[in-house]
């Protein structure tokens, strides 16, 4: 087992939530919310889908640029924006 | 190893999982300047992802340390290559800024993606790829206590089974759609490749199914039922999360922007020394066509070693890299995708999640480029990645050409001064 690691702290969509150091931006969206990233064309929610950086479902905006959260890791300070933020990434 | 942004460097290296890996530490030694470039946080790729979720093996361990010793290695992580603007040179993008790096030698190192198939309720969250959810556990989501089904084709359903289990999560049901004969043939030459035969006795599952497939996920705004087909009858399973993948597709489109022909298994043409038709530039690992991190590892070192010269220590490596492209070969004769399989789509069904295009408005095209014109089919964020290699399967259309820039990029980026090209050379 690894030891349990320590928390930091992001903003998501205008609150500040602790999670675990060394995890993705991807794996807090599902800890502190429902997960989902963005509206599709029509009107869906949307979430991580491939995993890899492929798909672009999970995009959202980190520290005002728009960013994939599978291959992002959450940093101290780091500001997140879901659609459910008011904002189209 | 170093971490700067180089302007320039004698072996590019485009991915850092095994082959990547494995390429950079046999160029090495030579002293030539190695950059490693690689789209994720930290080097291992897919199968060697590190992250909070996991625990890496030794031998692993010990290559990515191997790694830091060399002072003539840079590793880019975080960072993409997103435009090839001139010959031997191209625009690189991290978080921060894009920048042009000009190479002698390439080593593509891509790997694959997975093929993931339009089925009613696909878009739902909670359903992801299956390597994908692996990808998302490793990366420290979060499944314990979930129910979790798996679902499509080959043996990394099984691996995905165990990471999610190892995680607290419940897998009710892996469904395998291919037959109980071809799946007892694979496991059968499995004892040709002794350490695949121990990895798989550590995988079996109870809820194991062959013949099945998902027919429908449906829930309200979040993934709360699948619907199986299993053998004969239909299953309906309540469940958190829904991992389905239905085998791999090389990813190509870099190597296709540096002038690359594929194969006919539309993956990267490389010869015995991993070279590709373009002069100066090899590839290796699944970009050039799967068959798992041990082959990756070993086509890597013959690509690192032939791009330094060093032919005579690569050609020692051909009867290993031979016993592993007989495996690849059997993997892809016993999991062969079912006709059925491959037309789960109903006409209301989403197939370019990018854009919303639903199935009943290109079933009726006549070919990529009309649903493009009349859809936007493919014009989305992921550039026809997930829905070209969709309607493949579904119409049998052709994949488009990939296009510059390979994926969205910031406009400072595509905005960078050219670096200076030498037209003596």
């Amino acid at each position: 087992m690894k030891p349990q690691p320590s928390n930091l702290f992001i903003t998501l969509d205008s609150k500040v939530h602790p999670v675990p150091v060394g995890i993705t931006v991807a794996a807090a969206l599902s800890q502190c919310s429902d997960g989902t990233t963005r509206d599709s064309v029509s009107g869906e929610r949307r979430a991580a889908f491939c995993g890899m950086g492929i798909c672009q479902e999970c995009r959202v905006l980190i520290n005002g640029q728009r960013r994939l959260a599978c291959q992002t890791l959450c940093a101290p300070g780091m500001v997140v924006l879901t659609r459910s933020g008011g904002v189209e990434p | 190893m170093t971490t700067i942004r180089p302007d320039s460097c004698d072996v590019l290296i485009m991915g850092a999982g095994p082959a990547g890996l494995a390429a950079a530490l046999a160029a090495a030694p030579t002293g030539v300047r190695i950059v490693l470039v690689d789209d994720n946080p930290a080097p291992g790729g897919q199968i060697w992802r590190d992250g909070p979720g996991v625990v890496l093996p030794a031998g692993v361990k010990r290559r990515r340390e191997a790694l830091l010793q060399h002072t003539n290695i840079t590793l880019l992580s975080g960072t993409r290559v997103v435009t090839v603007p001139h010959h031997k040179v191209v625009l690189l993008e991290d978080a921060e800024q894009g920048w042009h790096l000009r190479y002698d030698k390439a080593i593509l190192c891509t790997g694959a993606r997975e093929l993931l198939l339009p089925f009613p309720g696909w878009t739902l969250p909670g359903v992801t790829g299956a390597g994908g959810l692996q990808a998302l556990i490793k990366g420290g989501l979060s499944v314990r206590g979930e129910r979790i089904v798996v679902a499509g084709s080959g043996p990394l359903l099984l691996a995905v089974a165990a990471t999610a289990q190892a995680a607290g999560a419940q897998v009710l049901r892996v469904a395998e759609q291919a037959p109980l004969s071809q799946v007892a043939a694979f496991t059968g030459t499995l004892l040709r490749w002794p350490s695949k035969a121990v990895q798989a006795l550590g995988l079996v599952q109870i809820g194991y199914r062959t013949s099945s497939f998902v027919l429908a996920a449906s829930g309200q705004g979040h993934l709360e039922s699948v619907r199986l087909q299993q053998g004969g009858k239909t299953v309906d399973l309540a469940c958190d999360r829904l991992a389905c993948g239905f085998g791999l597709i090389p990813n190509t489109q870099i190597g296709q922007a540096l002038g690359c022909v594929l194969n006919a298994d539309q993956a990267i043409a490389v010869d015995d020394w991993q070279a590709c038709s373009q002069p100066d530039h090899f590839a290796a690992g699944e970009c050039t066509g799967f068959g798992g991190s041990e082959r990756a590892w070993l086509q890597g070192q013959i690509a690192g070693l032939a791009a330094v010269g060093r032919h005579a220590q690569a050609q020692v490596l051909w009867p290993s890299r031979q016993r592993w492209d007989t495996f690849a070969t059997v993997l892809k004769q016993h999991f062969a995708l079912q006709d059925k399989v491959k037309q789960l789509a109903e006409p209301d069904t989403i197939v370019c999640r990018c854009e919303d295009v639903r199935y009943s408005q290109i079933a009726d095209c006549s070919g990529w480029v009309e649903a493009k014109l009349t859809t936007r089919c493919g014009m989305g964020a992921c550039q026809g990645r997930i829905c070209g290699a969709a309607t493949h399967q579904l119409f049998g259309w052709t994949s488009p050409e990939p296009r510059m820039p390979l994926s969205p990029t910031r406009i400072s980026s595509l905005l960078q001064k050219p670096v200076k090209i030498d037209r003596s050379e």
